[in-house]
């Protein structure tokens, strides 16, 4: 006779949790890459489409918290099981606003508009090339339970915030010689700053799936780099 | 709250206990427990303090010894012919095993709800009256009534039958029974009730006013349950022992802590096994 395994139907339930994380990851890569390279390329037709992609983002994150609530009712998951859950809720929620990140850079080029950009963007999709494999990296350590590699991963946020900086003062000094750029280089700063922000969520990824693997709550150092500039000069 | 761990040789297995607050009292405690039926090791070497005022959970598969080791606080395994005791399990300091205890003073101590509804043949009130009466209550009619209705009040029954105390115990329902072998067991003002199972024959109502009655009750007395639902557990306990077999099919106690770190993060795989329908 055939052993009956007490945990299929749950761990199948949870197997598909973790496919739909993954498949919620891919569609924020593609929204965030998309919507730089349409910045770079000052392509506003792909900058319209991201709003559609983010609706579909939205409508993903909630079916997968719908998921978690509804197996958090029937299964009365306990220990590793709920753990998960928790961390697949709150992850889900950490990609949805990932995709706001690239609605925001969408936003930005389509408030351009015509007028040209004010200098070619290089920083800028390097941020997102970094932020977005930093991303795919911490959800396959999530996927896998990967404990060391979570906590290896955040330490790359230092190239990211470094390229803020750079950027950040790149524009100032755009701004400061030609007081006509300030809106076009707020608008680039902005777009900077949203990736910064989505290496800083990519951290706190990295912290549920510690949380995942061993039950320790903790936040991950942070430098927070991306302040440095202020803080020195602000300081007193 | 520190963790510590001891390697118990003798059985080759990790006990994790980890309850350690100075504002804890031990209410009762069993030190290298062994009870045998006959020659079968049923439980072997337990050691667990169960804290005072608190609800302690015993959890594990069937045949893990849970129900023994609670059978144990109170000397209830003597009825059981070829059941044998050894270790201490003290009692204010006391081993209730000791020569000279007498068993029917420690049941009087520490009290037992069993798991189906037991109340006896005879009206509500002297389901109540009963037990008093045998512990030499002298009382008048008019002091034994206060006891029956603050005892009825205690166990969150009173509203329910105070119009029909003559009324026969077997003619409630069975979350009321259930209230009444409670009301009955708090009426000789015990220190410990022990609890087997005590809502698996009763309806999911019942059985959150039964777990409700033990929250209220654990602001005087201390609780200890042994049940196979662990969504109880964690409802209602403040600590939990988790109970395993070993190879030789004698049940010990692997785990031993705080209610949510247990059912949230265990430290032993087997716990975690376990708690997560792995086996059992």
């Amino acid at each position: 006779m055939a052993t009956i395994n007490p945990r299929e139907t749950l761990d199948r339930a949870l197997q598909e949790l973790l496919d739909e994380i993954l498949v919620l990851g891919s569609m924020v890569e593609e929204a965030v890459r998309t919507a730089v390279s349409a910045l770079k390329a000052r392509d506003l037709t792909a900058s319209e489409r991201i709003y559609e992609a983010d609706e579909k983002i939205n409508k993903k994150h909630f079916e997968i918290e719908d998921r978690c609530i509804i197996l958090i009712a029937t299964q009365q998951p306990m220990a590793k099981d709920l753990r998960l859950l928790a961390a697949v809720i709150e992850i889900s929620t950490e990609l949805e606003r990932m995709g706001d990140y690239a609605k925001g850079i969408a936003k930005i080029n389509i408030l351009l508009g015509t007028e040209p950009l004010i200098k070619p963007l290089i920083d800028i999709p390097r941020m997102a090339d970094l932020g977005l494999d930093m991303l795919h990296r911490s959800l396959g350590a999530f996927v896998a339970g990967d404990a060391e590699t979570a906590r290896a991963i955040p330490k790359e946020d230092d190239q990211i915030d470094a390229l803020y900086n750079q950027v950040y003062r790149e524009l100032v000094t755009y701004m400061i010689a030609d007081t006509s750029t300030i809106d076009r280089a707020n608008f680039l700063l902005w777009a900077a700053h949203n990736l910064e922000r989505l290496a800083d969520r990519v951290t706190n990824i990295c912290e549920r799936t510690i949380y995942l693997a061993t039950g320790e709550q903790r936040e991950l150092d942070r430098t927070d780099d991306e302040l440095i500039h202020f803080e020195k000069k602000y300081k007193d | 709250m520190n963790l510590s761990i001891h390697l118990d040789t003798t059985v080759n297995h990790a006990v994790v206990q980890e309850i350690e607050d100075d504002n804890l009292v031990p209410a009762i405690e069993a030190i290298s427990l062994n009870v045998y039926y006959a020659d079968f090791l049923a439980v072997r070497e337990v050691d667990i303090a169960i804290q005072k005022q608190k609800i302690t959970a015993l959890i594990g598969p069937s045949g893990c010894g849970k129900s023994t080791v609670l059978r144990a606080f109170n000397r209830m395994n003597d009825l059981i012919p070829v059941a044998r005791t050894e270790g201490e399990v003290l009692f204010h300091g006391q081993n209730i095993y000791s020569q000279g205890v007498d068993p029917v003073e420690v049941r009087k101590r520490i009290g037992m709800v069993f798991q189906k509804p037991n109340p006896f043949p005879k009206s509500i009130y002297d389901n109540i009256a009963w037990g008093a009466r045998i512990n030499g209550f002298q009382g008048k009619k008019s002091q034994m009534d206060d006891l029956v209705e603050q005892t009825l009040l205690g166990a969150a029954l009173w509203d329910e039958v105070k119009d029909k105390l003559q009324d026969s115990g077997l003619s409630l329902s069975g979350g009321q029974q259930q209230r009444l072998c409670i009301a009955r067991t708090i009426a000789v003002r015990p220190d410990i009730i022990l609890m087997d199972e005590p809502c698996s024959a009763l309806d999911p109502i019942s059985t959150l006013k039964i777990e409700e009655l033990m929250r209220d009750l654990s602001d005087d007395y201390t609780i200890i349950i042994v049940t196979h639902n662990m969504q109880q557990a964690a409802r209602v306990s403040d600590f939990t022992a988790f109970f395993t077999l070993t190879e030789d099919r004698a049940g010990v106690l692997m785990e031993y802590g705080n209610t949510t770190d247990l059912f949230t993060n265990p430290k032993q795989q087997v716990t975690e096994d376990y708690i997560t329908g792995r086996f059992g």
